[in-house]
């Protein structure tokens, strides 16, 4: 991963970025900027191009115009190095039905060409509570767990960026805590997560910085101290509106 | 090195995954069988006129059998989206490909032995002459076909129609493929009557070659959305 670039340089920049599907613009002239330690809340409605950033920022989905940087260069020069920095986690599980829990993330951490994969297997199986069901097929899982082996298969490679659609959908409460616990300690330990959520709450406590999107455009992009919380019609409740 | 290493994970990934649903082999096996049952009791050919049909009776159950298997190949990707999971990783895209061709040539390799072995037995017709040269001639011809399936079989897996995309987006391209295997084989088993045994070898070999390689370099862009 660029090993001559200092860490705090690996920055993850949005510049300029429009996406759009036919005519349809999900994202338009959208700034963004990640660094190692940022914990950023995407924020809006349905359809306002929190999941089209987030697929842009893993390098899944190319913008029409516009640019994706990791490291100041366009991240798909810089391919490997920013997909290894890179974890990211949706509403898709990207995990194979036919599969066992262990077997996925094998899978997925021999892509990655770990070194100490069966280490890094058992501490994420250790750290979701998967340990036990380890051998079950993915398939036999509920939707909650899946989301579990998910989240362990995002960050089996310990990315310095962790991006994150609606990452508690279909949790329980003990790992909904769990996953806000990872939220609050991944920035302290100098990593950087940008998560969606509709439940601005939940998201307000656990991030420093907001950004607001509406229709495709950034409202907002700052301190979430500082947020104009009204004016961008974020209220306790705007659970309820937006969801 | 790392690039046949991650071959390798998908291939092994992909038998797994075979092995605990049993979809893709039997159902490929079972369908090319029935199209040899089916040419032999609607042509009811003499033994002289084998010669002429059993070259098109395998390459169609070879080819109907593999698009069987594309398909499905694609299907385990699309659920939960799997193929993107594997993009985000740091891997060559050409590695990808690699190890979905593989996993597609095998599945298709074993069909085609059983296919094989079931039409020497129904049309009482002996391999062992030509052996050495239909197995040249399937390779190359099962390398260009598999290729062509797995970058068409992805670009389908993102269409509404997928099953029917498949065929309609393959089989024109693949038709040169096929015709020209479908010509060696014919010259390999009345025994070479022109006297050049290589020279139907090496014209399937070529245009899989190059359906191969264009495919290998094409499979980036068919990842992007």
């Amino acid at each position: 991963m660029l090993p001559e670039t200092p860490r705090a340089e690996l920055r993850l920049e949005v510049r300029g970025v429009s996406k759009f599907f036919g005519d349809h613009a999900a994202l338009r002239e959208v700034q963004l900027e990640v660094s190692p330690g940022d914990a950023v809340l995407l924020y809006g409605a349905n359809g306002a191009g929190k999941t089209t950033l987030l697929r842009l920022m893993a390098s899944l989905a190319r913008p029409t115009s516009g640019e994706v940087l990791f490291a100041g260069r366009d991240i798909t020069q810089e391919a490997a190095a920013a997909k290894s920095a890179i974890g990211f986690a949706s509403h898709a599980t990207l995990l194979y039905n036919e599969l066992s829990v262990r077997e996925n993330l094998e899978f997925f951490g021999m892509l990655f060409g770990l070194k100490d994969l069966q280490v890094r297997v058992d501490h994420e199986l250790d750290r979701f509570g998967l340990r036990d069901r380890e051998r079950v097929l993915v398939r036999e899982l509920s939707r909650g767990l899946q989301q579990r082996v998910s989240l362990a298969r995002a960050l089996l490679h310990d990315p310095l960026f962790l991006l994150l659609d609606e990452p508690f959908t279909g949790l329980d409460r003990r790992s909904t805590e769990q996953l806000e616990a990872l939220l609050k300690q991944r920035p302290e330990q100098g990593k950087a997560v940008v998560f969606s959520t509709h439940n601005f709450q939940q998201g307000a406590a656990l991030a420093q910085r907001l950004v607001a999107l509406e229709a495709g455009r950034v409202r907002y992009n700052g301190p979430l101290v500082q947020a104009p919380l009204e004016a961008l019609g974020i209220t306790p409740d705007t659970e309820a509106m937006h969801a | 090195m790392r690039s046949l290493e991650v071959l390798w994970i998908i291939f092994r990934k992909d038998l797994r995954v075979e092995w605990r649903n049993r979809e893709t082999l039997v159902s490929m096996c079972v369908f090319g069988v029935l199209i040899v049952f089916l040419f032999n009791f609607g042509l009811q050919l003499a033994p002289t006129e084998m010669l002429l049909s059993l070259p098109v009776v395998l390459w169609a159950g070879f080819a109907f059998a593999g698009v069987l298997g594309f398909n499905r190949a694609f299907a385990s990707e699309r659920e939960n989206s799997c193929l993107e999971g594997m993009t985000l990783a740091p891997i060559d895209p050409s590695a990808i490909f690699a190890g979905k061709l593989l996993a597609n040539l095998f599945f298709l390799a074993v069909a085609e032995v059983v296919m094989v072995f079931i039409a020497a037995l129904w049309y009482n017709f002996s391999f062992l002459p030509s052996l050495g040269q239909f197995v040249l001639i399937a390779f190359w011809g099962t390398l260009g076909y598999a290729a062509l399936g797995t970058i068409f079989g992805a670009i389908a897996a993102n269409t509404r129609m997928r099953e029917v995309m498949l065929t309609v987006l393959q089989f024109p391209v693949a038709f040169w493929i096929l015709m020209l295997a479908m010509d060696a084989t014919a010259q390999a088993f009345r025994g070479n009557p022109n006297g050049d045994a290589t020279a139907g070898v090496l014209r399937v070999a070529g245009v899989s070659i190059v359906f191969t390689v264009a495919s290998l370099l094409l499979f980036e862009y068919v990842l992007e959305e």
